[in-house]
C-alpha cells in the first residue's frame, strides 16, 4: 500500500461536512475569545515595551527552547513541561500539515504526506506523541503528591469564606483533556492499522502499530472501523472542545504566554515607573482598570497558577495575607468581569468584592492588607516562569492607598519623618553624621574637598546604634587604606527607595530632587554605599530624573583593594559561615559573586543555604515593612531565615552585607530564641579581624 | 457646618534648645517650627465632622516662618479655605493671637472653632478659651470626642485617670481639642504641592490687637536642673540582673 | 499678700492639685480658697490650711461647668480682689484660667512651677526649657500638678466657712449630661506596691507576657506609658501620666520608656525607680535612681529567673 494516510477515513461526505461545520463554528468561536483577550489589553495605558523588538524575540524564543525558567530549580517539572509543549506544538504542526495538504494543497496538486516525508513525519509524531503523554503523567503524578505550590489556600480568608474547587476543576479538564485527546489520537492510529490489516509501513507508526497489536489481542479487530469512527469523533469533539476552551480558561497562557516573556522587562521593579503628569491628575495610584499598562493586564491572563511565586513569597510564608499569585489571580477575575469574559470555572464570587457596584481595586478587590504585606523583594517576579512582574502592580496599587491615607499609624509617622527630617529615625537632620565623631580622624566632606569616593552612608548606618559602630568599622578599613572618599554630611537625605516601594511617590520625588542637588555639590568620580536599597535606586532610578552615577557596594570596592594590595590581609580567618543574600543586592542587581569572593579570600569556610544568590529568603525588612507592625505575623522570615542556617549543621557565624540585615537578624537570632548558637556579622568584620 | 480650624507652629523639640543672647528667648534662628500636634488633632476632627455633616473647614494661622506649607498641607487634607492673619509681628502672645484671630473669625460664618488644647509654647495660657473670650462664645477644654447635633454639640472632656465628662455645648463654641477620633491622616507630599498650586491663600490682617496682653514678661529662661542622674548599672543582662535583685533586696522589696 | 486658691473636685473627692496650691498660698500670705459647687460644703471642711473658704452653692455648679464656674469665679475674684489667684493647670483650670484672664484683664502665666509674689516660673517647651515672668499683681498663675507637695497644704482644724450666693448666670451655654468612669474591673495601679512599667521599647503586643511575669514574680502589675495606651496593648487603667494616673509604688521599674515629661509627671514619686533603656541620652535615667542600658529582651528574662 501507497505510504500515506487517508483523511476522513470510512467517513460519508455527510459526516465530512458536519465536521467542517463545527471545526470553522469553533475556530470562530476561538477567534472571538481570543480577540476579547487582545480587546482588554488594549484598554490599557502604554507600557513602552516596544523597543528591540528583535532582541525581544530572540530572547523569548531562546527561553521557550530551552523551558530555561521552568527548568530553574525544579528539573521535573522543566522534563514535564517540555515534554507536553513540544508534544502539543510537533501534534499542532503535524495537524496542520494534514489540513493544509487535505484542504488546499490538493488543489494544486501536491501531497506532502505520502513517501518517505509520510515515513517520517509518523514516526515523529508518535515519539513526541509519548513525550506529551508521558509529560502529562509526570504532571498529575506529581500533582497527586500535593506539593505546596498547588496548594490554593488562601493566606487572605478564612477557610469556608472562599471555594477553590473551580480552579480545581480546571486544572483537571486542563490536563486530562489534553492527555485524553493524545490517547485518542494513539488509539485511533491502532484503530486505523488494524483495520487496514497491518500495512507493513505503518511500522513508523510504532505506538499505533503495538496498540494494533494490543486492539487484535482484545478480540477487537472486527469491530475495528466502526470503533475508529467513533473514536474519531470523540477525539475530534475533544480538540475542538480544547480549542473552544482555550480562550476561557488557564489553557489561554499558551496565547499569551510568549508575548508575556517577550515583553518582560529585565528592569521591571527594579526601576519603577514614574507617575505620568496626565496621571497625577486624576491621583497618583491605580483606580480603574484602565489605569494598567497593557503588560500589566496581560500580567493577570499569563499567569498558570504554577505556585512559584506563593511558595517563595517571605510574607505569604509567615502568615501574612498576601500570596502573588492570588493577587494576580484575584486582578484577573476582576478584569475578567468588567470585560465579560469570565472564565468557564471560575466563579463570581470572590473576596467578597463582587457585591459591591463600584470596588475599588486596591481596598476592595485587593485588601489594603495585603497590599501592606508586601516586602518588594522581587522573589515573585524572579520566580516567575511566565514573566509576570507582580511587584510594579502591587507599588502602584500601594500609591493609591497612600493617597487615600490608608496605612497604618507607624508607617504614617516615619514617612512624616522623612518628610520632616530626610531620615526614618526622626532624628535631627544635624544629628546625621554624629557616629563619625568616635573616630580619630576626620572624614572628608565632599561637599568641600574634592573625593575618589562618594560613600553615600543611608538611614541605618547613620542613625541605628549597631549599624554606626559598622560604619566606623568601614570608615577606619577605608582610611588605613588611603582611599579618598567622603560624606555628605548632613545634606544626605533617606535615598527614598523604600519610600517609593511604600508608595509616596511625591516624597521620593522630593527626595530625589534634594539629594541630587547635594550630589551636585560634591566633587566625587563615583558613589559606594554598604546599604543594597541605596544602590538600587541611585543606580537604577535616580538616571531617570536625570542623576547619572557610577555605584558601588562596598564589598565590590573592598576587593579591589584587597586584589591591588592596599589592604594587607594579615591572617586567614577560620570560621565555617554562611552568607545572606541581601534582595537588593544579589536579586535586584546580580551582584552574589563578589562578597563570596571576597569571604574566600578571607579564608572562611562557606556553607550554602538552600535559598541562596538570586533565590535568596528575605530577611522581611523592604518595602517599609520594617516600620509596620508585625506581630500578627505566624512566624518572622528573618526567623525562619535563621532556622535555614542553623539546619546547615556546623555554622559559626550568619554574615550579612546590609544594614537592615543586620538589624533583623540580629533580633531574629534573639527572639527566636537561638542566642550564642550562630553569630550575625557584618562582612566587615570578618574583614577587620583578618586585617589585624 | 462650618468649622475654623486655628493652626499653630511651634519650635521642634526634636532639636537642642538654644538661648539666645538675651537669656530671655530661645536662639530662633537655628530653630526649626512643625504644627503644634494637638492643633493637627483639631483639623482631623473637623474633617471628619465635615465628611459627616457636609459643611466647609477653613484653617486659620498667624503669618510666620514656614506656615505656608503648613496651611497648604492642611488645604491638602480637605480643608475649604486656608487664611492667614497677617501683621502681628515678632512673637506674639497667646493674648495677643487669640485677639488677632478673634477680629479674623468675627466677620466670618461659622458654627465651631477648633483648635488643639494646648502647645509648648504657652506661657500666658492656652489659646482655645482666650480665643472663646475674645469672641464671646462658650467654650469647653480638654475635649476627646465630638458629636455633633444640630445647633448643639456633644463634647468629651478628659479628666485624669480615664475620666471623662459628657457636655452640650449650644454653637456656635470654641473647642479645645486634646484628641480626635482618629489619628490624623498623613497627606501625601503629592497632593500638598498640588494644593501649592491650586489652593488660594487668603490674607486677614490682625486688626487692632491692643488691651490683649500677656500682662508680664519674661525675665529670663533657663534650663531646667535635671534630678542627680540614675546610678547606672553596667555589665552583661545576667551581672545587671544580679546587681538589681541584690538592691530589691536590700530595700527589702523582696 | 492675698491669695485665692481655686479648688478643684471631682465625684465629691478633693483633687491633690487644691492641697498643692494651699501649702504654697500660705508660703505665700493669706490663703482663701474658693469652693464651688452643690451641696459640697463638707469638703470646705478638708480644707483645714485655709484662712478661710468662700462656698459658692449652685444647681448649676453640680458639676465642673465651663460657663457657670467661669461666672462664679469671676464673681468671687471680683469680690475678694485677690492679689493671686491660683488655680490648676488641669483640665478643670484651663477652662477657667484664661476665661478669667480675659474677662478681668488680669495678667496669666500658666505650667507654672512655683510662685512669688512679683514671679512666677513655668515649664515649657515639654519640660526642657523654664521661663521665668516677672509680674505684678493682680495676676493669675496657673500650677502644673506635683510643683508642690499636697501635704503642705492639708491640715486638721476647720476653716471659716463663708457662703457666697452664685450670681445670676444668665443665658448658660454649656450643660453637663454625666461622667464618664473608665472601664474597670482590672487592676488598680494606683494602688500596686510594685509596677513594672511598660513603653515603645517594648516593641510588640507579644512581648508583654515576659513583662507580665516578671511583674508577677515581684508580686505587682504592669502599667504603661501613653503609646501602649493608644495603641491599645493595654486599657486606659494602666497608664501612668499626665493623662493617666499618678502611682506612688514602692518600686516603679521601667522597660523601654523614654521619659517624656508627661510620663514622669504620673510617677516621679515612687521610692525606687529603676530605668532600662538602651538610649543612654533617655530622660528617665534623670529621675530614676538606678538604670541601664543593657537590652530589656536579656534582662528581663534574666532577672524573673533569678527572683
Amino acid at each position: 500500500m501507497h505510504e500515506t494516510r487517508e483523511v476522513f477515513r470510512l467517513f460519508p461526505q455527510a459526516l465530512q461536512i458536519a465536521f467542517y461545520l463545527v471545526g470553522f463554528a469553533t475556530i470562530f468561536y476561538f477567534l472571538f475569545g481570543s480577540y476579547k483577550i487582545v480587546q482588554k489589553y488594549r484598554k490599557g495605558r502604554p507600557a513602552g515595551r516596544w523597543n528591540q523588538l528583535g532582541a525581544r524575540f530572540m530572547k523569548a524564543l531562546g527561553t521557550m527552547a530551552k523551558h530555561s525558567t521552568l527548568s530553574k530549580r525544579n528539573k521535573y517539572v522543566g522534563v514535564a513541561h517540555w515534554l507536553i509543549f513540544w508534544g502539543f506544538v510537533v501534534l499542532f504542526i503535524g495537524t496542520v500539515i494534514v489540513a493544509l495538504d487535505h484542504d488546499f494543497l490538493r488543489f494544486m496538486g501536491v501531497h506532502l504526506l505520502q513517501g518517505k516525508f509520510y515515513l517520517w513525519f509518523s514516526l515523529f509524531l508518535d515519539v513526541f506523541g509519548v513525550g506529551f503523554l508521558v509529560g502529562l503523567l509526570m504532571m498529575a503524578f506529581r500533582r497527586a503528591k500535593k506539593p505546596p505550590e498547588l496548594d490554593y489556600t488562601r493566606p487572605d480568608l478564612p477557610q469556608g469564606k472562599y471555594d477553590r474547587k473551580p480552579y480545581v476543576t480546571d486544572d483537571k479538564i486542563f490536563l486530562w483533556l489534553l492527555f485524553f485527546i493524545g490517547l485518542t489520537g494513539f488509539l485511533i492510529e491502532g484503530l486505523r492499522i488494524v483495520g487496514d490489516n497491518y500495512p507493513s509501513f505503518e511500522v513508523w507508526s510504532p505506538v499505533g502499530w503495538m496498540l494494533a497489536h494490543a486492539l487484535d489481542a482484545l478480540g477487537l479487530s472486527a469491530k475495528a472501523n466502526t470503533i475508529f469512527i467513533y473514536t474519531w469523533w470523540f477525539h475530534a469533539v475533544m480538540v475542538l472542545g480544547f480549542i473552544a476552551y482555550l480562550p476561557h480558561s488557564k489553557a489561554m497562557h499558551i496565547l499569551v504566554d510568549f508575548a508575556n516573556l517577550m515583553f518582560k522587562d529585565d528592569l521591571a521593579a527594579k526601576r519603577l515607573p514614574k507617575v505620568t503628569e496626565e496621571k497625577m491628575k486624576e491621583g497618583m495610584g491605580y483606580l480603574k482598570l484602565t489605569d494598567f499598562t497593557w503588560k500589566e493586564l496581560m500580567d493577570f491572563d499569563a499567569c498558570t497558577k504554577c505556585g512559584r511565586c506563593h511558595v517563595a513569597c517571605p510574607a505569604r510564608a509567615s502568615g501574612a495575607p498576601l500570596s502573588p499569585r492570588d493577587l494576580i489571580l484575584e486582578m484577573r477575575t476582576f478584569s475578567e468581569i468588567k470585560a465579560g469574559t469570565l472564565e468557564w470555572f471560575m466563579q463570581a464570587e470572590s473576596n467578597g468584592w463582587t457585591n459591591k457596584k463600584e470596588p475599588a481595586i486596591a481596598g476592595d478587590v485587593i485588601k489594603a492588607d495585603t497590599l501592606w504585606a508586601c516586602t518588594t523583594c522581587m522573589a515573585c517576579v524572579e520566580a516567575c516562569p511566565v514573566g509576570i512582574e507582580h511587584l510594579t502592580t502591587i507599588v502602584n496599587l500601594r500609591r493609591t492607598l497612600v493617597d487615600e491615607g490608608n496605612m497604618e499609624d507607624s508607617l504614617q509617622d516615619v514617612l512624616m519623618n522623612i518628610g520632616d527630617y530626610g531620615n526614618s529615625f526622626g532624628q535631627s537632620d544635624r544629628m546625621r553624621a554624629k557616629w563619625t565623631k568616635e573616630l580619630d580622624f576626620k572624614i572628608k566632606d565632599a561637599r568641600k574637598e574634592e573625593v575618589d569616593y562618594l560613600w553615600y552612608v543611608g538611614d541605618y548606618a547613620s542613625y541605628d546604634q549597631r549599624i554606626q559602630s559598622i560604619s566606623r568599622k568601614v570608615a577606619k578599613i577605608l582610611n588605613d587604606a588611603g582611599v579618598s572618599f567622603g560624606i555628605l554630611y548632613e545634606a544626605e537625605k533617606n535615598s527614598g527607595n523604600d519610600v517609593r516601594r511604600i508608595g509616596e511617590e511625591g516624597l521620593y520625588e522630593m527626595l530625589v530632587e534634594d539629594n541630587m542637588a547635594a550630589l551636585e555639590e560634591a566633587s566625587f568620580k563615583e558613589i559606594f554605599t554598604t546599604d543594597p536599597h541605596t544602590l538600587n535606586t541611585l543606580k537604577n532610578e535616580y538616571p531617570e530624573f536625570g542623576g547619572h552615577y557610577k555605584v558601588k557596594h562596598y564589598t565590590q570596592l573592598l576587593i579591589e583593594l584587597i586584589k591591588s594590595g592596599k589592604l594587607q590581609l594579615k591572617k586567614k580567618l577560620d570560621y565555617t559561615v554562611t552568607y545572606h543574600d541581601p534582595c537588593y543586592l544579589g536579586r535586584y542587581n546580580g551582584i552574589t559573586e563578589e562578597p563570596r569572593e571576597l569571604l574566600q579570600l578571607l579564608g572562611v569556610k562557606l556553607k550554602e543555604m538552600p535559598r541562596n544568590r538570586t533565590n535568596s529568603f528575605c530577611c522581611g525588612a523592604g518595602g517599609g515593612r520594617i516600620w509596620m507592625d508585625d506581630s500578627k505575623l505566624e512566624k518572622r522570615p528573618s526567623e525562619m531565615r535563621i532556622e535555614e542556617a542553623l539546619a546547615l549543621g556546623e555554622v559559626d557565624c550568619f554574615i550579612v552585607a546590609c544594614p537592615k540585615d543586620y538589624a533583623m537578624y540580629s533580633d531574629a537570632v534573639k527572639t527566636s530564641g537561638n542566642e550564642g548558637k550562630l553569630e550575625v556579622k557584618d562582612v566587615i568584620d570578618l574583614l577587620e579581624e583578618a586585617l589585624s | 457646618m462650618n468649622i475654623i480650624v486655628l493652626i499653630k507652629q511651634v519650635p521642634d523639640l526634636v532639636e537642642e534648645l538654644e538661648l539666645d543672647s538675651s537669656g530671655k528667648d530661645l536662639d530662633r534662628e537655628w530653630l526649626k517650627y512643625k504644627v503644634n500636634e494637638f492643633d493637627d488633632h483639631a483639623l482631623e476632627e473637623a474633617l471628619l465632622l465635615k465628611e459627616e455633616h457636609g459643611g466647609t473647614v477653613t484653617a486659620m494661622a498667624l503669618d510666620g516662618q514656614d506656615i505656608d506649607k503648613a496651611l497648604y498641607a492642611a488645604a491638602a487634607k480637605g480643608a475649604d479655605r486656608v487664611v492667614k492673619i497677617t501683621g502681628l509681628e515678632g512673637n506674639p502672645s497667646n493674648h495677643e493671637a487669640a485677639k488677632a484671630f478673634a477680629n479674623a473669625i468675627s466677620g466670618m460664618d461659622y458654627q465651631a472653632v477648633f483648635t488643639g488644647v494646648q502647645s509648648v509654647e504657652d506661657r500666658d495660657g492656652q489659646l482655645p478659651v482666650l480665643v472663646a473670650h475674645y469672641l464671646g462664645i462658650p467654650h469647653v477644654s480638654v475635649v476627646s470626642g465630638v458629636k455633633i447635633e444640630g445647633d448643639k454639640a456633644v463634647v468629651y472632656k478628659e479628666y485624669g485617670g480615664g475620666m471623662m465628662a459628657e457636655l452640650e455645648v449650644d454653637l456656635p463654641a470654641v473647642l479645645g481639642i486634646q484628641a480626635a477620633r482618629e489619628t490624623p491622616r498623613y497627606v501625601p507630599v503629592a497632593r500638598v504641592r498640588r494644593a501649592m498650586r491650586s489652593t488660594e491663600m487668603e490674607e486677614v490682617s490682625a486688626g487692632d490687637v491692643s488691651g490683649a496682653a500677656a500682662g508680664s514678661e519674661v525675665a529670663r529662661m533657663f534650663k531646667p536642673e535635671t534630678g542627680q542622674g540614675a546610678e547606672m548599672l553596667e555589665g552583661s543582662a545576667e551581672e545587671v540582673a544580679d546587681k538589681i535583685v541584690s538592691i530589691l533586696k536590700e530595700k527589702g522589696i523582696v | 499678700m492675698k491669695v485665692l486658691v481655686v479648688a478643684e473636685h471631682l465625684n465629691g473627692k478633693l483633687e491633690d492639685i487644691t492641697f498643692e496650691m494651699l501649702g504654697k498660698a500660705k508660703e505665700l500670705g493669706t490663703a482663701e480658697v474658693a469652693l464651688l459647687g452643690h451641696n459640697a460644703k463638707d469638703l470646705a471642711a478638708q480644707l483645714g490650711k485655709a484662712d478661710s473658704v468662700i462656698y459658692m452653692d449652685s444647681p448649676e455648679l453640680a458639676e465642673f461647668n465651663p460657663d457657670t464656674y467661669s461666672k462664679g469665679l469671676k464673681a468671687i475674684v471680683e469680690a475678694r480682689q485677690p492679689d493671686i489667684v491660683l488655680v490648676g493647670n488641669t483640665s478643670m483650670g484651663m477652662d477657667l484660667a484664661a476665661a478669667l484672664s480675659v474677662d478681668m484683664g488680669m495678667p496669666l502665666v500658666a505650667y507654672a512651677i512655683d510662685v512669688a509674689a512679683d514671679k512666677v516660673v513655668s515649664s515649657l517647651y515639654g519640660g526642657k526649657m523654664n521661663v521665668e515672668s516677672a509680674v505684678s499683681t493682680p495676676f493669675i498663675a496657673s500650677v502644673l500638678a506635683g510643683s508642690f507637695p499636697a501635704d503642705a497644704g492639708r491640715g486638721e482644724g476647720s476653716p471659716a466657712v463663708e457662703e457666697m450666693a452664685a450670681p445670676d448666670f444668665g443665658s448658660v451655654k454649656v450643660r453637663f449630661k454625666q461622667l464618664i468612669e473608665p472601664e474597670g474591673g482590672d487592676v488598680d495601679i494606683t494602688q500596686q506596691p510594685i509596677l513594672v512599667s511598660v513603653g515603645r521599647g517594648i516593641q510588640s503586643e507579644d512581648n508583654l507576657p515576659m513583662a507580665e511575669e516578671l511583674a508577677n514574680k515581684l508580686g505587682g502589675a504592669v502599667s504603661a506609658s501613653r503609646p501602649i495606651i493608644d495603641n491599645k496593648w493595654l486599657p486606659k487603667t494602666r497608664q501612668v501620666g499626665k493623662s493617666g494616673l499618678k502611682v506612688k509604688p514602692k518600686l516603679y521599674l521601667t522597660l523601654g520608656i523614654s521619659g517624656a515629661p508627661e510620663h514622669i509627671e504620673g510617677m516621679k514619686d515612687a521610692d525606687l525607680i529603676i530605668a532600662v533603656n538602651t538610649d543612654l541620652k533617655a530622660p528617665i535615667f534623670d529621675y530614676a535612681h538606678y538604670g541601664t542600658t543593657v537590652d530589656l529582651f536579656d534582662l528581663v528574662p534574666a532577672l524573673t529567673e533569678k527572683l
